[in-house]
């Protein structure tokens, strides 16, 4: 998963507009952000369960950006979260920072 | 064709959006964030399909499907694909969506769509005799409902059609039953067995857990189920 970047290749295979695929990112920069501080909020609070649908939520854009492995372990941390489980918080946050400088630097 | 998006993920939105767009058959009135908002526009417009996701705050996929008397066509999203089981339950449900929704799966979904909105002339007649089949037990007439039979299992020059409440030993072959039942519910996993996939609980290597049943999947039937759950 170390090697595992963000891409555009998954968006390009929805459609090759151009337009659309700015359009599409814009609106992943915005949601990115809303979502992943909702995720902090409440898993700072220990709302597991809350924070796993916003997990739910994140999953697609990881997906979207290409990340595979990312999914695969998003997906996992999701259905820990709702068991209470959090041993893959520090592996999410990893995806996450590799999301947010692809998205804004 | 007319189409409205009901998710509150603008990005899933934007993707299902472009998809019909670019699909050149589909064209989106609106879309919407919120299911009773959607519910309310379905009220005063014509729509022949609904791209709907699942997952929603307060009011979920289902929730909206139930709610409608008589609703559009529905193409289901999500991600998750355990619920994606569950979407055959409801007649108006075309397909369901894995997200994210490439381009293939979505072309493939408008050809189930096409054949849908086809065969709904014919079907109209069938819709309330398709619920019920009748078998002849020990001379009697029985009606049994098909979405409460999980399992059929041969049984030499019989059948045993196993639901929850009873089973019941008819004398006929899986083939002729095989004919009577929905085939985007119904699959026969083996040359002994036919299940109700909207039942399944669990599916390891080449066995299915059915209610409480294990039955054997046969490697000739196993890709026919996998592309009929359409797992990834």
């Amino acid at each position: 998963m170390k090697n595992e970047q963000p891409n555009l290749s998954m968006i390009q295979e929805i459609s090759s507009d151009q337009d659309f695929q700015k359009s599409i990112l814009q609106t992943i920069r915005k949601e990115f952000l809303e979502e992943v501080k909702l995720f902090e909020d409440n898993f700072t609070s220990q709302q597991y369960e809350n924070a796993a649908i916003h997990v739910h939520k994140i999953k697609h854009k990881v997906a979207l950006l290409g990340l595979k492995q990312g999914e695969q372990l998003t997906d996992e941390f999701e259905k820990q979260l709702k068991k209470g489980k959090t041993q893959l918080h520090k592996q999410f946050l990893e995806v996450l920072q590799k999301i947010h400088v692809y998205l804004y630097h | 064709m007319n189409a409205i998006i009901v998710d509150d993920d603008a990005t899933a939105r934007l993707i299902i959006k472009e998809l019909c767009l670019n699909s050149n058959k589909i064209n989106v009135l609106e879309e919407f964030s919120s299911a009773i908002d959607a519910i309310k526009f379905l009220n005063n417009n014509e729509v022949e399909v609904v791209f709907l996701d699942i997952h929603m705050p307060s009011f979920s996929g289902f929730d909206f499907i139930e709610t409608l008397s008589n609703p559009p066509k529905i193409i289901l999203t999500t991600s998750d694909k355990k619920l994606a089981l569950k979407a055959f339950e409801y007649k108006s449900v075309v397909d369901y969506l894995t997200k994210p929704v490439t381009k293939e799966r979505f072309d493939k979904s408008l050809e189930k769509l096409d054949v849908f909105l086809n065969d709904d002339q014919n079907i109209g007649a069938d819709q309330t005799k398709s619920e019920f089949l009748y078998v002849n037990v020990d001379r009697r007439l029985v009606k049994v409902h098909i979405p409460s039979i999980y399992l059929i299992e041969a049984k030499g020059d019989y059948i045993n059609i196993k639901t929850e409440e009873k089973n019941y030993l008819v004398h006929s072959t899986l083939k002729k039953v095989e004919d009577k039942l929905p085939s985007e519910i119904f699959i026969k996993v083996h040359r002994s067995y036919i299940i109700n996939i909207s039942q399944i609980v669990d599916i390891e290597d080449n066995t299915v857990l059915i209610n409480k049943d294990v039955i054997p999947v046969s490697r000739t039937n196993k890709s026919d189920l996998m592309k009929k759950l359409n797992l990834l």
